[in-house]
């Protein structure tokens, strides 16, 4: 085994199950409990990567989810890949497979490098500065050629064959964040009777005590060794009937109202995840209080060369040493700006790692608790010191380190330390992202040296290293306050008394922007964002150049972007733009927090939203009849409808073609269930549609229906529909497929806001009646055998009345309307018994050569009469007058939706579109929907538009083609010749009555 | 996704309710006598505050009613929600601070 | 997807403890004042309640708040008639209107311990049974369908969803039935 670096005991790895792993092409071995990253660094693997900018050569800077660098590709086969991930979060399981980013063509020798040497010619704001001109040459040239050589790995090419999933939950308190101030916060809250739900992103429950020692550790927690705290802890909380515990869940997003955005990971650790099993779960998780326990990050020191692999985050080399046990080099050089850092030099050392120096870049003489215990250790401390530079190709080989002179410029002697570790601390940054993120507002801390959470925005409550409390205890008794305050904020009676919260600690404090340098920070390459390559001096060119908030120097520089959003890189850039600017840190600012912390997966969001669960796919009660008789479908909204039903060879024109001749000349059958139906029942009825529609409803009779048309306030057209008078106080009002929501809304608003006084009530029948339409000649003879009770007769049962009496054996409303222009019945049944009632029809109508028919040929044969469709003829700015329909208005009615508006001089020009045929003067040829109608022919310049085309069939009935067109004064222009303007020329057209077929509607009364 | 109380059925997640534009915008009882001005400012003129907004819900996919909200467009904090046909209440109330 | 879409979802469909199809209701939606709706559930012979998402039930009917002026009432297929002439009578004269949808819907039966923790994969409600007791009912929604739910027991659900989205409705909870149980 290859696993020098992995240290003889310790670490909460499973050394009992080794798991075979691959990376670029080399095959590895690590250990169950094992990251990516720890592995690779057990095997002694620190290039990982190569920078997005420069492609300098990188490695692993941190242990979890702020790492900048080891972005991988993880791939299980062609469709599972997965681009991105940190390899610090990427556990580890028998047979992963992942690549390194970024580098051509390999690795170790990555031909990109060569940007890294003309580094200085690619200063901030290059791209923007070089590739202005020539202008065209963005797009087609320099843009493709950027995006192939940088970018940030490469999105899977096949379609995603995982499953993800959903749910949404509620809690007293939830409790973000698993180390000891959240575990303290839930625990708490648990045992007053809270509902908690306590979420953390690893895949174990701990947090920072997991990167305590397991052995030799002397943290302690309420008088027990932390590890066994940590344990009952956990068995306390996974035992509780109202606690819900979730590892490996990431809460990313904070949202209005105290919901928040979990995302959990339920099978990327698993080496086989079973089959049925879905890859992610997202949470919306509605919480009466929430805790935020998130912790806080390193920041990595600003100092020439600080981004070789080989230089981490010290607390991340001590992550892995106790909890991986990884031994991340075996000559270690500490540069720290903090006293806490200097656990880690203990703990390193202790585990036998030579600690050559430890260079404290502050000005004091490092007197604290821990830089004593070093000291006694026998660590070299260099006080008053820093570091200038370092060497090393892929690796880390040397630092170069001067003393600082009485003003902080470091002067004197430069000594060069050969190392193959780095450790690194600039203080901690407490992780605000999620309390931003909820509009909390953030105050600067100049003692402390960070923004902490102020005023709350929300009902949450942070607890501690997230808002400056660090040490142990502190933090364990702040997260049981805030678990109690929680819960008693959410209504649950607290027995336990609430503790005062503890301030801030300033034992992590550290230093802020760039180290010094002899000569000023804007010499050296010293970076501060790793992952996109911004250097200090890069921000001191923006800062120089005119930037002054700090959100332009984050889209100038780009700091603080792309997937890490800057979690090591935005304070340490806050403070060098400040200094430049020789502002105080809070008058430069903050770049916004915004969702996801950390990257989610588009599948993540969609959960079950995909393929056939998309949308809800409704289908009519003859669906499946429809279906089996080789209907072709069509989405009309939500709704699948039959388009057409093609025989033997048929195309749909032909088809079409033959059910208008069908129901021309003898029967057609139509699904027409999808229409919208409202049934509008009460003694003031027949006043309320007076006041929607525009019609004079008083005077329609019981078992009459009119064609109604619905304006809305402002005078335009919103739908229409047949409605029938079943009963004095009773109407069933019809409306179009795609309207029948809006319209049922539309009347509930006025009815429950304007007119609240009105005995009248509404409820939706859509879906109670199979509406089967009967139309053409032989419709009458095709009904009439099935019916009971009642007499459809041409006396009996005129156009447009309504009847209710039984077919087949089962109740039917009957109403005899036409949107064909032929004599027409509508069946009404209850849903159930479509199927079987449209079967008869068909059979008894098989005599008569019955024809189903789709939504085409109603198209068509609707058009033939001139019938308007709401939504393709009307655009919203239609009125009835325009659309030819102002015999509908009940003209001397007091009010009604939209009357008003109608007073208004505009819609009186007799230059408005107007609703008109158009016969083109080729009758094969059928216009394009839309295309746009001219006066001139031939025009030399572009012409204003007069009109449009809005419904083109051809109509096998006329043996040519029709359109209906909105033409500016067109009722006026009756046998003009214009122009439909099209790429290939001009097609002239004569302007018609839009009424093609039977103007004088005899078919209709037959 | 905000959680609105609907005054009928108590507090509910924004899914279940559609937006209904500025409240107390009543219809003219009588619009035959009103200028083409004023029935412009019926239709279209509606305030974009910032702070505190009067405001109609419908609970759509609850119990259908229309009712009112008084919702700070500062930081979607609702002060009040009450039925159609009252008056907006005084605002006493506001979000409490804390940290 | 498609494959647990499918076979296995059908599978728990048609042999799942958890959800099963209910047999064909009598559904009707009333309206109407306080006075008719009081009269309604009194001729029915339910208990009387007016308290906002409670449903009230005796053998074979119930009554379901849906808003302050709707009521559902439920009953077996076969009393739809009676339903009516039974209403038609004790509302004579008081303002309402009733209309039956029997047809316009579906419901199915969710129960088991998991059934709140499945349901909530689409409906965003706290179905907990101290926010949610036994006899709550609502309006609601599941994914991108509007459905009727209805606590007919501690872990027992009813959801009457509209016909058309029936389909819909039950494969998603079949699929999240599937992840809930395994």
């Amino acid at each position: 085994m290859s696993a020098t670096f992995r240290a003889a005991s310790g670490g909460r790895i499973d050394r009992g199950r080794p798991l075979h792993f691959r990376f670029d092409e080399h095959d590895y071995t690590g250990f169950a409990g094992d990251t990516l990253a720890s592995a690779l660094l057990a095997n002694g693997v620190h290039l990982l990567g190569r920078s997005f900018k420069y492609h300098r050569p990188r490695g692993i800077l941190a242990a979890g989810a702020e790492e900048p660098n080891a972005l991988v590709t993880v791939r299980r086969d062609g469709a599972r890949v997965t681009p991105n991930l940190r390899a610090t979060q990427v556990e580890l399981y028998q047979g992963l497979e992942a690549q390194s980013q970024n580098r051509w063509p390999s690795l170790e020798l990555d031909l990109g490098a060569v940007s890294g040497l003309l580094s200085p010619f690619i200063p901030a704001g290059f791209y923007y500065k070089t590739f202005m001109w020539p202008r065209n040459a963005w797009q087609r040239l320099y843009e493709p050629k950027i995006r192939a050589a940088a970018g940030l790995g490469r999105a899977p090419e096949e379609a995603d064959p995982d499953t993800y999933s959903s749910r949404f939950a509620h809690c007293d308190v939830l409790v973000v964040g698993a180390g000891p101030a959240g575990l303290a916060a839930a625990a708490a809250a648990a045992a007053s009777g809270a509902r908690v739900i306590l979420c953390d992103e690893q895949p174990e429950l701990g947090g920072s005590l997991l990167s305590e020692a397991t052995v030799h550790s002397e943290a302690v927690i309420e008088g027990e060794p932390a590890d066994r705290w940590m344990a009952n802890t956990v068995r306390t909380l996974a035992a509780h009937p109202r606690v819900t515990l979730l590892t490996r869940t990431t809460a990313f997003g904070y949202f209005p109202h105290n919901l928040l955005g979990l995302n959990q990971r339920l099978s990327d650790h698993l080496a086989r995840p079973d089959s049925g099993q879905p890859r992610e779960r997202q949470w919306q998780v509605r919480a009466k209080e929430v805790v935020l326990a998130t912790g806080a990050i390193e920041r990595p020191l600003v100092f020439p060369g600080n981004d070789r692999p080989g230089i981490l985050l010290a607390a991340a080399a001590r992550t892995y040493l106790n909890r991986y046990g990884v031994l991340a080099g075996s000559r270690a050089v500490l540069v720290t700006a903090c006293d806490a850092a200097y656990q880690a030099a203990l703990d390193l050392h202790r585990a036998g790692i030579s600690v050559k120096a430890i260079v404290d870049v502050r000005s004091g003489s490092a007197d604290g608790v821990l830089p004593e215990a070093a000291r006694r250790a026998g660590l070299p401390i260099e006080t008053r010191s820093t570091v200038i530079g370092t060497s090393g190709r892929l690796r880390v080989s040397a630092v170069r380190i001067q003393r600082l002179d009485a003003s902080g410029v470091p002067a004197g002697p430069a000594r060069r330390m050969g190392c193959d570790l780095v450790l690194m601390s600039g203080g901690l940054t407490p992780s605000v992202h999620l309390f931003s993120q909820s509009r909390g507002k953030l105050a600067w801390d100049e003692s402390l040296g960070a923004f902490l959470p102020a005023q709350a925005a929300e009902p949450v409550r942070s607890a501690g290293a997230c808002r400056g409390v660090f040490s142990l205890a502190a933090a364990v008794q702040d997260g049981t306050r805030a678990g109690l305050a929680a819960a008693q904020s959410a209504g649950i009676t607290v027995a336990a008394a609430i503790a005062q919260m503890p301030p801030p600690e300033t034992s992590a404090v550290g230093i802020l922007g760039a180290l010094p340098l002899p000569r000023g920070i804007r010499t050296g390459k010293a970076f501060v964002d790793w992952q996109n390559d911004v250097t200090s001096r890069d921000l001191a060119l923006a800062a120089r150049e005119g930037f002054r908030s700090i959100e332009h120097v984050k889209r100038y520089t780009t700091t603080g972007m792309a997937t890490d959003q800057g979690k090591t890189s935005n304070i340490n850039a806050l403070a060098i733009v400040a200094a430049e600017l020789d502002k105080a840190m809070p008058q430069v600012g903050l770049t916004t927090f915004r969702p996801p912390y950390t990257p989610i997966s588009f599948g993540s969001f969609a959960g079950f939203a995909r393929g056939e669960l998309f949308d809800p796919v409704r289908t009519t009660p003859m669906h499946d009849w429809a279906a089996r008789h080789g209907a072709v479908f069509e989405n009309v909204g939500l709704w699948k409808r039959a388009r057409y039903f093609p025989r033997q060879g048929e195309d749909m024109h032909a088809a079409v073609a033959r059910e208008c001749l069908a129901a021309r000349g003898h029967c057609g059958l139509f699904d027409g269930s999808t229409l919208g139906k409202i049934e509008v029942v009460g003694k003031d009825a027949a006043t309320f549609m007076n006041r929607m529609y525009v019609n004079a409803w008083t005077s329609l009779a019981v078992g009459r229906c009119r064609y109604g048309i619905l304006l809305r306030d402002d005078g335009f057209i919103y739908d229409d529909g047949v409605v029938a008078r079943t009963a004095e106080d009773r109407f069933h009002v019809t409306t179009t497929t795609g309207g029948a929501a809006g319209v049922l809304a539309l009347m509930e608003d006025y009815r429950q806001t304007e007119w609240p006084d009105l005995d009248v009530w509404l409820t939706s029948t859509t879906e109670q009646w199979a509406v089967i339409a009967v139309q053409g000649p032989s419709a009458r003879r095709v009904l009439e055998p099935l019916l009971e009770g009642i007499d459809i007769s041409a006396a009996a049962m005129p156009h447009m009345s309504v009847a209710r009496a039984r077919i087949c054996g089962v109740p039917m409303l009957l109403m005899r309307v036409s949107f064909t222009g032929e004599l027409g019945f509508e069946v009404n049944v209850p849903a159930d018994f479509g199927p079987a009632v449209w079967q008869a029809i068909y059979d008894s109508g098989q005599k008569h050569e019955i024809a189903p028919y789709g939504t085409e040929t109603m198209h068509v044969l609707r058009a033939e009469k001139g019938y308007i469709i709401v939504g393709q003829d009307t655009d919203g700015t239609v009125t009835a007058d325009d659309a030819g329909l102002s015999w509908a208005v009940g003209k001397s009615k007091p009010d009604f939706l939209g009357k008003r508006a109608l007073q208004r001089p505009a819609f009186a020009s007799p230059y408005r579109k107007q609703l008109v045929g158009l016969l083109t003067r080729e009758p094969q040829c059928v216009l394009e929907e839309g295309a746009q109608i001219v006066s001139t022919p031939q025009r030399a310049a572009p012409e204003a538009a007069i009109g449009h085309v809005t419904s083109s069939y051809y109509s096998a009935s006329l043996g040519r083609s029709i359109a209906l067109a909105l033409l500016r004064a067109g009722r006026a222009r009756m046998g003009e010749t214009l122009y439909v303007a099209m790429p290939d020329g001009d097609i002239p057209v004569q302007v018609a009555s839009p009424i093609f077929y039977d103007p004088q509607g005899s078919r209709l009364n037959g | 996704m905000l959680l609105i109380d609907c005054p009928y059925c108590g507090a509910r997640p924004e899914l279940e309710f559609v937006y209904g534009g500025q409240a107390h915008v009543a219809r003219p009882r009588n619009p035959a006598e009103c200028s083409d001005e004023q029935w412009a400012d019926f239709l279209y003129w509606r305030d974009n505050s910032r702070g505190v907004h009067a405001e109609r819900w419908r609970h759509t996919h609850g119990c259908g009613q229309f009712f009112n909200a008084l919702r700070d467009t500062t930081n979607d904090h609702f002060l009040a929600t009450y039925r159609v046909g009252e008056a907006a209440p005084a605002l006493e109330r506001v979000a409490r601070p804390r940290t | 997807m498609a494959d647990l879409s499918t076979a296995r979802q059908q599978q728990v469909v048609a042999t799942s403890p958890v959800l099963r199809q209910l047999p064909p209701a009598s559904r009707f939606v009333l309206r109407g004042g306080p006075q008719a709706l009081v009269a309604a559930v009194g001729a029915l012979g339910l208990p009387r309640s007016d308290s906002p998402c409670r449903a009230v039930r005796n053998d074979g009917r119930a009554a379901l708040w849906l808003g302050p002026d709707e009521r559902l009432l439920l009953g077996t297929a076969d009393a739809a008639g009676e339903t009516e002439s039974l209403l038609q009578r004790a509302l004579a004269g008081m303002p309402h209107s009733l209309v039956e949808i029997s047809h316009a819907q579906g419901a199915f039966e969710l129960r088991g311990a998991r059934a709140a923790t499945i349901l909530n994969t689409g409906c965003p409600l706290d179905l907990d049974s101290a926010a949610f007791p036994v006899d709550m009912c609502t309006r609601t929604v599941f994914a991108k369908a509007q459905i009727v739910l209805w606590r007919t027991g501690a872990e027992t659900f009813r959801v009457e969803t509209a016909r058309s989205f029936a389909p819909y409705v039950t494969k998603i909870l079949a699929l999240a039935a599937c992840e809930a149980m395994s």
